[in-house]
């Protein structure tokens, strides 16, 4: 099957910054893709490369198997929602989605009904003759959405489309999104520093680095298996362990890294590693306590109906070997 | 812990007072918006307002034809008297002339208000604006006559032309009716020139401005959607910068239409505007007409901004 994007070495420096460097990838037809990383690590230029309003200084992109290179914006069947919606101003909800195709010279009547389709699919019908500036940015970030929908895209990019809503709009958006790609079938290609958006959304994962993909993998792969201490600090909050600890506890001089759920919190003086609470962070559904042991800062979450040690008490941890997970980073 | 390098631990919870005033005018606001603006509002109400309204007045006044005096009897006889066809002519060439003025103001302004808000960047907006600005620091009347010399018969642009051997081209130009003229200081081409010249930065600088504030991500959506370099000037650039335009053109149009210097000084002896307020006021004493004519530029000028306004200019403020 031909990917729907390939990236071959691709590269894009502006002057000595190396934004993008050297990037392999390869997106598959129909897949929910995230492009994880934190700001500047290259996530939303690989975006504007397959968009086009970046040209790669190296390498070679491919869309759906055909050269990319030299194609303008406007000559490629992809559609981005970006970061803040972009929507036109000076032109109500209905002309907005329609613009797409009215660029494209489809009829008035037929691109005003595909519109009205288009917000019906976004859940927004009859708000087409409404201002943007008239609307919540909830409301602006479904228009951005059915903008780039009703073109049928080859490709949808999302450049952190849901960054600027609030924790539950952005939940409901997230289910939505997922909802949408899969009954559309559309290949999303989705960026985000969030990484609980990354891993609950996309079948697969790329994790951004100071411009290169450090790892990719299913969210399952990402979470329990990362390759290296960067992936294991950003993705989630685990406790990345020095190689002395992992020596100590599974044998290998390496990095490690150990979720906060997997470790047990029990009474001084039990088998396992002393520790100190240095501090308790009520969740709801659990407590977040932070460790000092053996000289390392270590997390541990307490779910809800257990005894929550205080701060400034003596804990041991403990937890089963094969949770401590080892990186391929050794140790010197 | 401690944040002790400067000890504050013996200040009160409430601060004493330093000025009663800074506390007056923060509890009340709107008292220092009063205070600001009044100085202002009375200039502007009174004396530049008013003095309007008592010209307006003056138009409605006639002048006695053999005494020379003003009747100061409420009459519509002024305003008739625009109509008569020597009056009538006077305002056709003046309206044409801002017309065309402001056309070529836009169409030259437009590339480089775009150049200077896309991609003048640093140095090279500083530059911009002093270029654009610099024509504003000398007076407006040494500009005038520069171009006098430069439109001249004798003048450095039919000098260059003759060495280009192109003079036959002026000569065809010139021997045009109603642009022509015995030379293009003493045409309404010229007139034309050095209108659009002085003022240019008005209209490049409204534009600027409206094409600054289009953020550069609408550009990429329009071209993202499927639109042409073409397209996205026409569906988005032009209907985001048309409030610029607007505005731009109200002062080109405007300045133009009250202007009597420079058709005096660059032009033929036939008159505008401005030139016939400044001579009914002045050595006829027909302070009526004078006014009546200086009724016609405002009330052009709201006609100009309904239209543009109906037209949805300013949809996008």
């Amino acid at each position: 099957m031909t990917p729907a994007v390939t990236f071959q070495q691709v590269s894009r420096h502006f002057g000595q910054v190396r934004a993008v460097d050297a990037v392999d990838l390869e997106i598959q037809p129909g897949e929910f893709f995230a492009m994880l990383g934190p700001s500047g690590s290259g996530k939303t230029t690989c975006l504007r490369l397959i968009a086009g309003f970046e040209q790669p200084t190296g390498g070679h992109i491919e869309i759906f198997g055909e050269s990319a290179d030299g194609v303008p914006p406007y000559r490629r069947n992809v559609n981005t929602v970006f970061q803040d919606y972009a929507l036109f101003p000076h032109l109500n909800v209905l002309d907005n989605v329609a613009y797409g195709l009215m660029v494209k010279r489809v009829g008035k009547i037929e691109r005003l009904a595909a519109a009205e389709d288009a917000l019906k699919l976004v859940k927004l019908p009859g708000y087409g003759s409404r201002r943007p500036g008239q609307l919540s940015g909830g409301q602006r970030q479904r228009v951005a959405l059915a903008r780039a929908l009703v073109n049928k895209p080859k490709v949808l990019l999302l450049d952190e489309p849901l960054g600027a809503l609030d924790l539950k709009l952005r939940e409901q958006m997230q289910e939505e999104l997922k909802e949408l790609q899969q009954s559309l079938g559309i290949t999303f290609v989705f960026v985000t520093h969030d990484q609980g958006e990354a891993l609950s959304m996309a079948d697969r994962v790329a994790v951004f680095n100071d411009g290169r993909i450090v790892q990719v993998g299913t969210p399952e792969d990402i979470y329990q298996r990362p390759r290296t201490r960067f992936v294991a600090d950003f993705v989630g909050s685990s406790n990345v362990v020095p190689p002395d600890f992992v020596q100590r506890h599974a044998g290998q001089s390496r990095w490690g890294s150990l979720r906060p759920e997997s470790i047990r919190v029990g009474a001084a003086g039990g088998a396992g590693v002393a520790a100190r609470v240095i501090s308790s962070h009520y969740l709801g559904a659990a407590t977040r306590l932070a460790l000092d042991a053996e000289g390392l800062r270590l997390h541990a979450v307490v779910p809800a109906g257990v005894p929550v040690p205080k701060q400034g008490e003596d804990v041991t941890l403990s937890f089963s070997p094969e949770h401590l997970h080892l990186m391929d980073e050794a140790g010197q | 812990m401690t944040l002790a390098t400067v000890d504050r631990s013996a200040e009160p919870a409430i601060l004493p007072s330093r000025s009663a005033l800074s506390d007056l005018f923060w509890r009340r606001p709107k008292f220092l918006l009063v205070l600001m603006l009044l100085p202002p509002v009375l200039w502007l109400g009174i004396v530049y307002l008013g003095s309007l309204l008592a010209l307006l007045l003056q138009s409605f006044f006639s002048i006695d034809e053999f005494s020379g005096l003003i009747n100061r009897e409420f009459t519509l006889k002024t305003y008739g008297e625009l109509l008569a066809p020597s009056n009538l002519d006077i305002i056709v060439r003046t309206v044409t002339m801002a017309a065309c003025v402001t056309l070529a103001s836009a169409f030259i302004a437009f590339p480089i208000a775009y150049y200077a808000a896309r991609y003048a960047r640093g140095k090279w907006k500083a530059l911009f604006y002093l270029g654009v600005m610099l024509p504003l620091w000398s007076s407006y009347l040494v500009k005038i006559y520069a171009w006098k010399l430069i439109l001249a018969k004798e003048g450095i642009l039919n000098w260059v032309m003759a060495k280009l051997h192109l003079t036959w081209l002026i000569e065809a130009w010139l021997g045009l009716p109603v642009v022509g003229g015995t030379s293009l200081s003493l045409s309404l081409s010229g007139t034309f020139i050095v209108f659009v010249y002085v003022w240019m930065p008005f209209m490049i600088l409204p534009i600027q401005a409206a094409l600054e504030r289009v953020p550069s991500n609408l550009l990429e959506a329009s071209s993202d959607l499927g639109a042409s370099p073409g397209q996205t000037f026409r569906n988005v650039i032009f209907p985001l910068a048309l409030p610029g335009i607007v505005a731009g053109s109200i002062f080109t149009f405007s300045l133009t239409l009250g202007d009597y210097i420079i058709p005096q000084i660059v032009g033929t002896s036939r008159f505008f505007i401005g030139q016939a307020v400044y001579a009914h006021q002045g050595t006829a004493g027909n302070i009526p007409l004078a006014a009546a004519f200086s009724v016609v530029p405002i009330v052009i000028m709201m006609v100009y901004l309904w239209g543009a306004k109906r037209m949805g200019a300013f949809d996008a403020l």
